[in-house]
């Protein structure tokens, strides 16, 4: 069948599965629009949290950086799973103890101030804003890419499905259709990477194809794929590491922390029903995501290898650009493939000096998607690849969406500004503030700041600063105050803030940077994306130290902490 | 508060703290250990096609994280069994 055809054939039953998901689970409380109505399985949670965390950048984006990064890419890999191992030790089991809906309510109520609950909401706010964008990118690409209509049709597509069930069900129908997006992404990531796995090696798991030997050959991949880089003039793939060892540490350090203070992750484990279920439900969730963790390198490591093989076909015997293949052209049309005949000889020379490379432009983008085509794998697995990309984007929007409405509902409006609305009418106002926060998304998706490009850093860097150091402190320390807490807060974000902007520009806007950017003034070279985890360090020093001088929390809120850290009698989610 | 007596509160928590701070040792030794600092030295050491700092980085790290929260459940059940903080 024509590969058009059937991408819409797949995404169309895709899209069919998820909406009949939400016309069945409705919320009808506020208990089930914020957390599902705290009854959900593990097992399901897991999933869900799994769907809800691998966004259009784990799908579309990590591989292809990895495959150009080498062993640098790393950070990405342990960052992004290693937090969860942080969030499961140090959070989720208290979190879910306390028992309420969003998490500036808890900062509110542990370090007993409105203030500090508003500058948590605003620490979301932003996170969570900054993240959405992107996968509103990500959904008008992945629509425009494989189903050939506009990006602004693709983005209104997208929100229009979002819509649907995040309005209509709230967490409840988050978490029983980002079940099935799971379903959808992680068959749609390994299928192919299987094939290729198959072709490159014999073995059809990836994870040890890329440990194993070529076929017919006795030379290890990773070997050969070492020595072609280098032929190339590129560092060494199994080596090469990402400026120095103290910014991989650094970067690592901070994807982590910021990974476990990310809010629309940390409310899923409100959402089951008893402590030692969120200790169980982060596991799942874990070993859910580490079957796309752990395939990533492998599609990173094959893709890079079959592209290269591809452009040289036998030893610096090139292919002629007449003869390239569709799949070359295909990508060309988008802009995201660009060549360069520099030398006129009609064939392409894909090497690491920038004054003889023709291949001018290869987004990394493109290598997870194109990964299909340029191992000449059925259609039918292309348009299941095309409605995973579309699965990780939507399900990551709703987790965000949902986090960003219920903090403008629960804790701006019943928690500051409206105490005595009843819950229909607070029922009532998430439902206005999710279709507000998607039609805002929505318009940044339409019109994506310059700044765009840089802020999924910054939300990492700005859950690592602010948001996880108040939450660790105000479980394992009793003495951490509300002067603390605060300063604490705003002194980790400021410091990070400052860094980023100073090194990128102020809002990302190149040339404002009041010193310059200067690589070589960075401190201990630790470069601004990784800067988080020294926020993080200014939170946790300025907190204590500010905590020390004021007066101690009072009893109740002692009590609290008490409270918190005892697992059993635990009580449902609720308002109060 | 469940617990029998104030100290039988203060010895759960101490130990709960306990299972963390070894469980944590592991996590920093798979990643920031094998995985950063000490790559150069054990990407001497091969195993099949994968240098073992490398391998550590991009699987062994993430293989291990999976394990901690398995083990760090499981612990965590056994001690509330034990002081009869469990939710059953």
């Amino acid at each position: 069948m024509e590969l058009q055809t059937l991408t819409y054939i797949v995404v169309g039953i895709t899209f069919a599965v998820y909406m009949g998901i939400a016309v069945w689970a409705r919320a009808g409380s506020t208990k089930e629009f914020y957390v599902a109505g705290g009854g959900i399985n593990p097992i399901a949670n897991g999933m869900a949290t799994a769907a809800d965390w691998m966004s259009a950048a784990s799908f579309i984006s990590m591989a292809g950086l990895i495959a150009f990064m080498g062993y640098g890419g790393s950070v990405f890999l342990m960052g992004w799973t290693g937090g969860f191992v942080l969030l499961a030790m140090l959070l989720a089991p208290y979190l879910r103890k306390y028992g309420k809906f969003t998490v500036p309510e808890f900062i509110g109520d542990r370090f007993y101030s409105r203030t500090a609950r508003i500058v948590a909401v605003v620490c979301l706010i932003i996170c969570s804003v900054t993240y959405v964008i992107g996968q509103m990118k990500g959904i008008g690409v992945a629509f425009s890419r494989f189903l050939e209509v506009s990006y602004d049709i693709g983005l209104l597509i997208g929100m229009f499905i979002v819509f649907f069930y995040a309005v209509l069900g709230g967490m409840k129908g988050i978490t029983y259709t980002q079940i099935a997006q799971f379903c959808v992404l992680i068959l749609a990531y390994t299928i192919p990477a299987i094939f290729i796995s198959l072709n490159l090696t014999g073995n059809p798991i990836p994870q040890l194809g890329l440990g194993s030997t070529m076929i017919g050959s006795d030379v290890y991949l990773l070997d050969r794929l070492d020595q072609v880089v280098s032929e190339l003039g590129f560092a060494e793939y199994t080596t090469q590491a990402r400026l120095s060892t103290v910014n991989m540490f650094a970067y690592t350090m901070s994807l982590m922390i910021g990974t476990a203070g990310l809010p629309h992750v940390i409310i899923r484990f409100f959402t089951v029903p008893k402590v030692k279920d969120a200790r169980a439900s982060a596991f799942w969730a874990l070993i859910f995501i580490s079957i796309l963790y752990t395939t990533a390198p492998a599609v990173a490591g094959m893709a890079r290898l079959n592209m290269i093989n591809t452009i040289e076909t036998t030893q610096s015997e090139n292919l002629k650009y007449d003869e390239r293949p569709q799949w070359f052209k295909n990508w060309e049309k988008t802009g995201l493939l660009k060549f360069e005949d520099k030398n006129g000889d009609g064939r392409i020379q894909y090497v690491a000096d920038p004054e003889k490379n023709e291949m001018v432009k290869i987004d990394r983008d493109i290598m997870v998607l194109a990964n299909p085509e340029i191992a000449q794998l059925p259609n039918w697995v292309i348009a299941l690849v095309a409605a995973g990309g579309l699965a990780a984007a939507l399900s990551t929007a709703a987790g965000l969406l949902l986090a960003i409405a219920s903090a403008i509902s629960h804790d701006l409006l019943k928690g500051v500004f409206a105490p005595n609305i009843t819950e229909k009418q607070e029922l009532l106002a998430s439902r206005v503030a999710m279709a507000a926060a998607i039609v805002g998304a929505g318009y940044l998706g339409f019109n994506p700041p310059d700044f765009a490009a840089g802020t999924v850093a910054l939300a990492f860097g700005l859950a690592a600063s602010s948001i996880f150091p108040a939450l660790m402190m105000g479980i394992f320390s009793k003495r951490i105050n509300k002067e603390g807490a605060i300063a604490g807060m705003i002194s980790g974000i400021t410091v990070t803030l400052l860094y980023v902007f100073q090194h990128k520009g102020i809002m990302f806007v190149a040339d404002t940077s009041f010193l310059g950017d200067m690589p070589a003034n960075w401190f201990f070279g630790i470069e601004p994306n990784a800067f988080g985890v020294i926020g993080a360090i200014v939170n946790f020093s300025v907190a204590n130290l500010v905590s020390r001088v004021t007066a101690e929390p009072p009893q109740e809120v002692q009590d609290l902490v008490e409270h918190i850290r005892v697992p059993c009698g635990v009580e449902e989610a609720h308002d109060h | 508060m469940a617990f029998k007596s104030e100290d039988d509160a203060k010895a759960y928590w101490k130990e709960n703290v306990g299972i963390m701070i070894k469980l944590l040792i592991v996590w920093f030794i798979v990643s920031f250990g094998c995985g950063i600092l000490l790559v150069d030295e054990l990407n001497t050491i091969k195993i099949g096609g994968y240098k073992l700092g490398f391998w550590f980085a991009q699987q062994g790290s993430i293989y291990s994280f999976v394990i901690l929260t398995f083990v760090y459940a499981k612990l965590m059940a056994t001690l509330d069994r034990k002081y009869g903080v469990d939710d059953e």
